[in-house]
């Protein structure tokens, strides 16, 4: 694919995010959006993780898969590198930085089982990015996954004492808030024309 | 609780998508089509069933500290096996799934069922178990789909049902209406619930 990872990056983040259009990252969205501040927390470590894995997971699929023809054993190795690269960033924090381990570090744990980390190396394998090209997908990626988190973090903010019918509380009325947002980033799609 | 009990109670009462809010994402990507639903759902089914049932067979010889990380790559290994028997039988279908068959992995319900059924309990407990839930995902999937595939191709199974004069609903392949359908589903299913409950 010859895209400029800048226009990559753009289109990341408005004409196909990751979660208004592809459905990644849903259940840590769902479940973390109460507040504007978490939400903002969460996003910044995903977009962090997300564009170091991008990278790392290139260069674990072009460098080490492919030259030994075992490509079908990706799965278990983006896994691990994602795990292992998430544990490495908590001691890491821990010991460096001890202020942004407290407000970062609870969201840490959650982002291995986040599928949108997962699911972006799977895209770049799948679309045969190059590196610059994944770094630029998992950079947009994550800034489009906290964009939304944060506007439905606010949205629902505003919603906590309005009467909402009884079936819809939680995560119904999530959903149709996140389906309304979908219907408006459809309106980016003239913008870029990548996918 | 004896077998039949298991079954239901994983399928239908603490189904995992309506009442535990678990594993949307797939739920939402691949419901454009009922064949794919299908595939995906059985392929879930498979893979949680059979993970499940080793999990819980070697929970006595697992460590607690490492506990999460056997439990992912056990998954992925199933995965693995229902992805390359997609791409070996069923090309096309395998292509449309695109990532989302890999992303069974990192589904919370896997994840969910062997932390909160596996664990504890015997294996053939827990087979059956994986199989309720996965059935009960399925069920969701093929609901969602059939609405979607319906208003969006005029089809059901690739079959044409609506002829030529139908206009199709675009929005209804396209992601909004996945959240909207899933909305309504979870909010009938809860406000019948809360009214046999009052």
């Amino acid at each position: 694919m010859d895209i400029s990872a800048f226009v990559l990056f753009w289109a990341a983040i408005f004409t196909s995010n990751i979660l208004l259009t592809n459905f990644l990252g849903m259940c840590s969205y769902l479940s973390v959006s109460r507040e504007v501040e978490s939400s903002f927390g969460l996003g910044v470590a995903v977009i962090f993780v997300l564009t170091i894995t991008a990278g790392l997971n290139w260069l674990a699929y072009h460098y080490l898969l492919v030259p030994f023809h075992i490509e079908y054993l990706q799965y278990i190795v983006f896994i691990i590198v994602i795990a292992a690269f998430v544990q490495l960033l908590e001691l890491i924090i821990e010991r460096y930085a001890p202020a942004l381990y407290y407000s970062l570090g609870i969201f840490l744990p959650l982002i291995t089982v986040n599928c949108a980390i997962f699911g972006v190396s799977l895209f770049l394998v799948i679309r045969e990015y190059n590196f610059l090209q994944s770094i630029a997908f998992g950079a947009g990626s994550g800034i489009g996954w906290l964009l939304a988190i944060l506007m439905l973090a606010g949205i629902r903010t505003k919603l906590k004492d309005k009467l909402i019918p009884v079936g819809l509380r939680g995560a119904g009325i999530s959903l149709i808030i996140t389906g309304i947002m979908a219907l408006g980033f459809i309106g980016f799609s003239g913008i870029v024309a990548v996918q | 609780m004896n077998k039949k009990e298991i079954f239901i109670n994983a399928a239908f009462r603490e189904n995992s998508v309506w009442k535990q809010i678990l594993g949307i994402c797939s739920s939402l990507a691949v419901t454009n089509l009922l064949m794919n639903s299908l595939i995906m759902g059985l392929g879930v089914t498979f893979s949680l069933a059979l993970s499940n049932f080793t999990i819980s067979a070697l929970r006595a010889h697992t460590p607690r500290s490492v506990r999460m990380m056997m439990q992912t790559l056990i998954i992925a290994a199933y995965v693995i096996v229902v992805d390359v028997y997609l791409k070996a039988n069923m090309p096309v279908i395998s292509k449309q799934l695109g990532p989302y068959v890999g992303l069974i992995i990192t589904n919370c319900i896997l994840m969910g069922r062997a932390e909160a059924f596996a664990a504890q309990n015997k294996p053939v407990d827990s087979l059956i178990d994986g199989i309720g839930s996965g059935l009960g995902y399925t069920l969701v999937l093929l609901a969602i789909a059939a609405i979607r595939e319906f208003f969006g191709f005029g089809s059901l199974f690739g079959f044409p049902i609506m002829g030529d004069w139908w206009v199709r609903w675009s929005i209804m392949v396209m992601a909004p209406s996945a959240f909207f359908l899933l909305a309504i589903l979870i909010w009938i299913i809860n406000s019948r619930y809360y009214k046999l409950k009052a």
